[in-house]
Formats: C-alpha cells, sequence, structure tokens
C-alpha cells in the first residue's frame, strides 16, 4: 500500500517534472514579456536534434566517452535555442511588442518555417541561406556607407534583396545537382537518439518499488534548471532589470535600464531553456520535426493555469495536471474509492476516465472549469497591470 | 496613418505577384519536374493511345506520413523501372504521373480525380493510412477505376476497385495471437493508438482470445503524437504482476516513447513480451534497436527471409537507393503489386480497367516474400512470418506459415461479418455475401 502510494506519487510527480521542464522557457517568455510564442515547441525540437547531433559525434569518438554524451548536449541545446531565439528577437518579435495577436501568427508562420527547414536542410542550402544573407546585408551596408542614395534607398535596398535572392537561390539550385550537397542533413525521418546506457534501466529501492533512471534524471534537471532560473531572476544584476523592465517598461526606460538588450535577453533565456527541455524529452520520446507539436498545448495550459507572470504558478500547476493525469489515467483513482454501494456511481464513473484518452479529457474539463472561478491562474499578478 | 493608393496598390501588388512567380519557378525541386506530366498539349496526344501507358502513383510525399510513405514509392518506382528496363507492358512504356496526397485525406481524393479525369492513368498505386484509402474508395468506385493499396490493414472492406496486397486480419494479427497462445502465454494486455485501425484490430483479438482460451487483462489507447505513457506502464504492471503478453498496435511516434519507458520501467522481453503489428526494419531504426531486441512483429515479409528473390529485390533496391537503406513488409507488398498489374494487362491483352481486373484473378507472382496468388476477393494469399528483433535492427524469423494463407477480408470472429466473404469474379456475389 505505502509502495503503491510512494509509486503514484513519484510518477505524478515525473509527469509534471516533463511539463515543468517543457513550460519553464514559455513561463518566461509568455509569463514574464507577454510574448506568445508558438515557436517554443521547435525551439525544443532544436535541442533534440543538437542532442542527436552530439550523439553522432561522440559515436565516433568511441565506447567509453559514448555514454556522457547527454552532459555536453545539454549546455549545447541550450546554446544552440538560445541563439535561434536571439535571432528571432531580433529579426521578428522586436518589432511586434504589445501586439500579441501579430506576434502568435508570426510565431506560428516561423514555427512551420523551421519544421520545414529541419526537414529539407542540406548543404546546398545551407551555402544558398548564407550566401543571401552575406550578400544582402553585406551589400545594404556597403550601400549605406558609401553612396548617399537620399529617397532612392528603399528602391536601392530592394534590388539589393532581388539580386542577392537570385544569386543565393541559383547557387542553391546549382549546389543540388550534386548529390552529396543535396542530400538531407535529417531528411523528414523521425531520427533515433538512444539514452546512454546509464539512463536506460530503472533503480529499485524495493522490489516492487522501482524508479525509471530517465525519469530521475529529468526530475533534478527540472531542479536544477528551477534553482538556476529563480538565482538569475531573483538574485543577478540582469534578473533584477528583467523584473523592473516586467513591471514597468517606461519607467525602466527612464531610469537607464536597456530595456532593447533586456528583452533579447529575456527571449534568449526562455528559448534556451526550450532547448534543455528538448534535450530532455529525447529521453522519453522520439525525436522528429513534429516533436514541438506534440508539446506546446500542454506547455500553454501549465503557463495558463499557473498563472501569468508568477513562476512559482507554473510549478504547482505542473506537478497539479502531472499528478492529476496519473491518479485519473493510471485507475488508481479507482482503487482509492472505498468500495460500497453508495459510492457506485463515482467508482463507475472513475473507471470511465481511468484510460488514457478520457484522462485527458477530464483534465482538460477540469481545467476550464478552474479557469471560469480563477481565470488569472492560480497565481495571479497583484498590482499594476504589466503592460497592456 | 497611411492610406494605400492606387499607385502604391499596384507597386506592392505586382511586387507580390512577381515574387511569388520568382519562388514558384525557383522553388519546384527537379525531382518533381522530372516526373509530372510532359506539356499540356503532348499530354493528351499520348493519353489518347500513344507509345507510354500512364500511371498514377498517389502517396503523401508530404507531411507527417512522408515518413512511411516515401518508401512505399521508392519500392513502385524502382518495380515500374524494371519493368521498362525489361520492355514495358504490352510494348509500351509505363510513365509515372506521381502525385502528392500531403497526408491530408480530403487532398488524397482531389488528387484521385484528377489523376483519373485529366491525366487519364490507367491505374492507381496508392495509399497509406486506412482514413486516406476510405476517402478515395467512392472516387475509384463512382469512375469505375482501379487503386492498388499495399499496406496491411483493418480488413471489413472488399471493394470492386480495389485490390489489396497488405495483409488481411488473419494474414497477420490472428496468426500473432495464435503464435503467442502457444509460445507466450494467455494474458494479453491491447495497447493502441487511439484511431479506427487499432480499435479493430483489438476488438477482433479480444474475439479471438474468447474463442481461443486467452485473457484480455485490460487495453488502453493513447491518442495520436502523445508521449507521456507513465499510467498505460502503470495499468500494465498492476494487469499482469508476474509478466504476459503486450499486443501493440501503437503507431507512429508513440512507439518510441512506449518502447522508451518502459524498458525504463524494467519491463524486458523475457517477461513482457511485446508483440507489435506497425513496426517493421524502417521503424526499428528510428526508435533505437537497443530498446526494440528480444520483442516480436508479425509480417508477411522481413529483410531477411532467405529465397533467391528476397536476395536479388534487396541487392537490387540497395543499388539504387544506396546501401544505407532497409526493405520492410509494405514495401515488398508495393513491389508485388505494380508486378501483379503488369502481368494482368499482358494477359487481358490491354490496359482496359476492366479486362485487367477479370485478369487479375489466379495471378502468380514469385515474390521476395514467396509465392503470391491474387484472389477473387482482390486480396492476396501470402506467407505469415513471425520476427524477433534482432540487435542490428532486423528480424530474426522465429515462425511461418508453411505456405501462403488465404486472405479473409470480412472478420470471422467479429459477430457482424462472421459468415461473409467475398467474391468479384462472379457479378452475382459480390462484394459482401453470406455462402448460403
Amino acid at each position: 500500500m505505502l509502495d503503491g502510494l510512494i509509486n503514484g506519487i513519484f510518477n505524478g510527480i515525473s509527469i509534471g517534472a516533463v511539463l515543468l521542464i517543457v513550460a519553464l522557457g514559455l513561463a518566461i517568455v509568455f509569463g514574464l514579456m507577454g510574448v506568445i510564442n508558438l515557436a517554443h515547441g521547435e525551439l525544443m525540437m532544436l535541442g533534440a536534434y543538437t542532442t542527436y547531433v552530439v550523439q553522432n559525434g561522440f559515436k565516433s569518438l568511441g565506447d567509453g566517452l559514448q555514454d556522457f554524451y547527454i552532459l555536453l548536449a545539454l549546455p549545447l541545446s541550450f546554446v544552440v535555442a538560445a541563439l535561434v531565439g536571439l535571432l528571432l528577437e531580433r529579426s521578428v518579435i522586436r518589432l511586434l511588442y504589445g501586439r500579441p495577436l501579430e506576434t502568435l501568427l508570426a510565431t506560428w508562420g516561423v514555427s512551420l518555417i523551421l519544421q520545414q527547414f529541419v526537414r529539407s536542410v542540406s548543404w546546398s542550402i545551407t551555402v544558398g541561406i548564407l550566401t543571401v544573407c552575406l550578400l544582402l546585408f553585406g551589400g545594404r551596408a556597403i550601400l549605406n556607407k558609401f553612396a548617399n542614395l537620399g529617397p532612392r534607398q528603399k528602391l536601392a535596398n530592394f534590388v539589393v534583396l532581388v539580386l542577392s535572392a537570385a544569386i543565393g537561390i541559383t547557387l542553391g539550385r546549382a549546389l543540388n545537382g550534386n548529390s552529396a550537397m543535396a542530400k538531407p542533413w535529417f531528411s523528414a525521418r523521425n531520427v533515433d537518439v538512444t539514452a546512454p546506457s546509464w539512463l536506460q534501466g530503472s533503480i529499485n529501492v524495493t522490489d516492487t518499488l522501482l524508479f525509471p533512471a530517465a525519469r530521475i534524471f529529468i526530475i533534478v534537471l527540472t531542479i536544477i534548471c528551477l534553482v538556476g532560473t529563480f538565482w538569475f531572476l531573483n538574485k543577478s544584476a540582469w534578473g533584477l532589470r528583467i523584473r523592473a523592465v516586467t513591471q514597468n517598461r517606461d519607467m525602466s526606460a527612464c531610469l537607464g535600464i536597456p530595456t532593447k538588450r533586456v528583452d533579447a535577453l529575456t527571449f534568449a533565456l526562455g528559448s534556451g531553456l526550450a532547448g534543455i527541455a528538448g534535450c530532455a524529452v529525447t529521453l522519453l520520446g522520439s525525436v522528429g520535426p513534429n516533436l514541438g507539436s506534440n508539446y506546446i498545448v500542454d506547455a500553454f495550459m501549465v503557463v495558463v493555469v499557473g498563472g501569468v507572470g508568477k513562476l512559482i504558478g507554473s510549478i504547482v500547476a505542473a506537478l497539479l495536471i502531472g499528478i492529476v493525469t496519473y491518479i485519473v489515467g493510471s485507475g488508481t483513482l479507482v482503487l482509492m474509492l472505498p468500495a460500497g454501494e453508495t459510492l457506485q456511481p463515482l467508482i463507475d464513473t472513475a473507471t470511465f476516465f481511468a484510460t488514457t484518452s478520457m484522462a485527458k479529457v477530464l483534465v482538460f474539463a477540469l481545467i476550464i472549469a478552474f479557469l471560469q472561478l480563477k481565470p488569472a491562474g492560480l497565481f495571479p499578478q497583484k498590482g499594476r497591470s504589466v503592460e497592456a | 496613418m497611411t492610406r494605400i493608393n492606387r499607385r502604391k496598390f499596384l507597386v506592392y501588388g505586382s511586387t507580390a505577384v512577381g515574387t511569388s512567380i520568382l519562388l514558384k519557378a525557383c522553388g519546384s525541386s527537379p525531382e518533381t519536374t522530372a516526373d509530372t506530366a510532359p506539356a499540356e498539349g503532348e499530354a493528351t496526344t499520348v493519353a489518347a493511345g500513344g507509345d507510354t501507358i500512364k500511371v498514377g502513383i498517389l502517396h503523401s510525399l508530404s507531411g507527417t506520413m512522408a515518413i512511411s510513405e516515401t518508401t512505399v514509392v521508392d519500392a513502385e518506382e524502382l518495380a515500374i523501372k524494371e519493368i521498362n528496363e525489361a520492355g514495358g507492358v504490352l510494348g509500351r512504356q509505363i510513365e509515372i504521373v506521381k502525385e502528392d496526397g500531403a497526408s491530408d485525406w480530403d487532398t488524397f481524393a482531389e488528387k484521385a480525380e484528377k489523376l483519373i479525369d485529366q491525366d487519364q492513368v490507367s491505374v492507381v498505386f496508392g495509399c497509406w493510412t486506412s482514413a486516406s484509402r476510405k476517402k478515395v474508395l467512392p472516387v475509384f468506385e463512382a469512375k469505375d477505376h482501379m487503386l492498388w493499396y499495399p499496406v496491411q490493414y483493418e480488413g471489413q472492406e472488399c471493394s470492386k476497385n480495389i485490390f489489396y496486397t497488405g495483409a488481411a486480419p488473419n494474414q497477420q494479427i490472428e496468426p500473432a495471437v495464435d503464435w503467442l497462445l502457444e509460445n507466450k502465454g494467455t494474458d494479453f494486455f491491447l495497447v493502441g493508438s487511439d484511431y479506427v485501425f487499432p480499435r479493430t484490430a483489438n476488438n477482433i483479438i479480444k474475439e479471438q482470445l474468447k474463442a481461443k482460451g486467452g485473457n484480455t487483462v485490460g487495453e488502453d489507447y493513447l491518442p495520436l503524437g502523445n508521449t507521456e505513457v507513465t499510467p498505460i506502464i502503470t495499468k500494465i504492471k498492476a494487469a499482469l504482476p508476474n509478466g504476459g503478453v503486450i499486443f501493440n498496435s501503437l503507431n507512429g511516434d508513440s512507439n518510441v516513447a512506449f518502447f522508451k519507458q518502459l524498458k525504463g520501467a524494467g519491463m524486458g522481453p523475457d517477461l513482457y513480451p511485446v508483440m507489435s503489428v506497425s513496426i517493421a526494419e524502417e521503424e526499428v531504426r528510428t526508435i533505437g534497436p537497443d530498446f526494440l531486441v528480444g520483442h516480436y512483429a508479425a509480417w508477411n515479409y522481413f529483410q531477411t527471409v532467405e529465397s533467391s528473390a528476397n536476395e536479388k529485390w534487396v541487392s537490387d533496391f540497395k543499388a539504387e537507393y544506396g546501401d544505407d537503406r532497409v526493405t520492410n513488409d509494405p514495401m515488398e507488398a508495393a513491389y508485388i503489386m505494380v508486378y501483379l498489374w503488369k502481368q494482368a494487362a499482358e494477359q487481358a491483352g490491354s490496359v482496359d480497367i476492366a479486362a485487367v481486373r477479370e485478369a487479375a484473378y489466379g495471378q502468380v507472382f514469385e515474390a521476395p516474400g514467396g509465392t503470391v496468388t491474387m484472389n477473387p476477393n482482390h486480396h492476396i494469399s501470402k506467407t505469415v512470418r513471425i520476427g524477433e528483433i534482432r540487435e542490428d535492427g532486423l528480424f530474426e524469423i522465429v515462425s511461418a506459415t508453411d505456405g501462403p494463407v488465404d486472405p479473409l477480408p470480412w472478420n470471422q470472429y467479429v459477430p457482424d461479418t462472421k459468415g461473409y466473404t467475398c467474391d468479384w469474379s462472379d457479378p452475382a456475389k459480390g462484394g459482401k455475401f453470406k455462402e448460403a
């Protein structure tokens, strides 16, 4: 009985930990900055693909090191996703602050682009894209520096854009003739990320009580990420600035806080955490272009239930959703109810929801009911509202 | 606020149109341009009975299903290439018209109409999911055309206009259950994805277990794409504390999560052997053989089948598409169906739909997986095999039927269809009738 209870709590927490690590980055990007980032899942996917690349790199190094690829993959996933997030913020999100609907559409578009990108990326595409960027930005820089075009500048920029696009696309297509250059790096297929052998098994506490190693690893990783994020936001100088900008952007700007750099940093941090989450979920599931879309709804669910703007809300929400999903879906709820005539309808209801699909339905129904009572979530932001 | 006046509108509009034309021109990859039909004027002359025979290939070349369906396209194209090199059909070369169903079932129906009406193809090879087949079925029936379908499916269908070269349930699921009952135990837990194929398949399995003295101790379904399987694993442990058989009809990504987390929970193939019906060589590679070693799968064909026909096919396939490629059951079925159609057309002496259909019954082909025969019920008799997954990701064949098993599209364990059969060679009988 005790074993069953401990097992139930552990499994609930382990589902919650996956939800939390997935939602943590979003809690920062959506919760603190108010950006509805639908490309969050794709940033996770980039983290997962980074893990795949690192794993293959370690495979070629030999047996001894192969089991430790994950230790390098975690920081690298963070860096890759953070860099892409930074690029995304600088090029798209920056222009859309305070316009949530446009952000929603733009980031959704970005998510589709990223998905297609990993499906079809090859050397020829990479060379083509790099050529376009180099010519475009180089050409514009040269034009702006040396030629004083005045009113014709827009036209000149447009011509540079068309020319560099044409050159880049032609080059990419020419390289496509070479099969080695045209071969996709990953293709649309799912790729195989095998967990290190020390994370594949389980740790036996007693005969009936055993904890999967991968789950324990993810729980520990989630705690580390949480502590790190808490420390960064509450103790470091940049964290102070981020919180200041979140509460009152104009006043912060007046006091000399570089709000644009703060925005970029915050977004990169959230994206980097998504990358770590992507690396973590490779231990549990498949790695493919659609990986992100499997998690994005859950991530938003956690942040919305938890209450926008507070990390503690996301933590509590993730654990609650995890535990409820587990005890309903696994049928533990049925066992917990005492048998008896009076409770029979309740037991029947619990049995009805004791399948994975129906448990999900019940969890969503509970969330909807909860949001009717507390529309702002578990821990709503108090005081003056964030940016309108 | 700036207003968009006419001049600006013209400038932006023409820019947009120009850019899209440019992108369109650059965007189409060389692969598709080579495969699509020639220019309009030329196409009409060919369709009127020139020197090529047009066949349609209708699969998802993009979207979720592309991963699986493109491998089938490869097998079909290889068969057509071989036939063309050997002189074609009826002395004419086969010309492929390839259409992309884009993993969207409505698109499948549209493209099927396009292939039939506009391209006037003689036959269509295509589809993978049951959902896409159900969508195109009315199109082929209304136009009285012909589709060849290469994938194992849940049965309970027998259309005059479709030839099924994948396994019917009695050629895959039922022998697998029998084998498990004999060798692995009588307590079954059924796991599947939450859509039509696994639910129908599991109904069949439950009826079969009831009839043969096995127990269904539990069943659960995972929504497509869901990767959280902890509750299911807990249930399996509770229902089968001392081990037992898991019958798995999960599809796609969920398989990866299921096997990774099963191993994490310490449930190995010694106590919890898993029999899968949608994991073939291709899927083993993406899940990672580490997680699958010792588990089982039921198919008609494995790459490891020992026969000269198979050796030749595997080496031809690798020569065409690369050494790292594997062959699997749906690909073999796709390869077979092109040849069966070719034989039927040659026997009929034309590519006329009705004539080819008549001639198809009784066609025999020495397939890589053994001799197959097309039956009047539009399904093929083929050998059934059980394979155990090896460390190299291929299958050790642990059991095979002595000869081909005859297909039964209408399931005999399900009360609704018990006693029904299908025979299109006799106009009086048709798709679903009961022997008097």
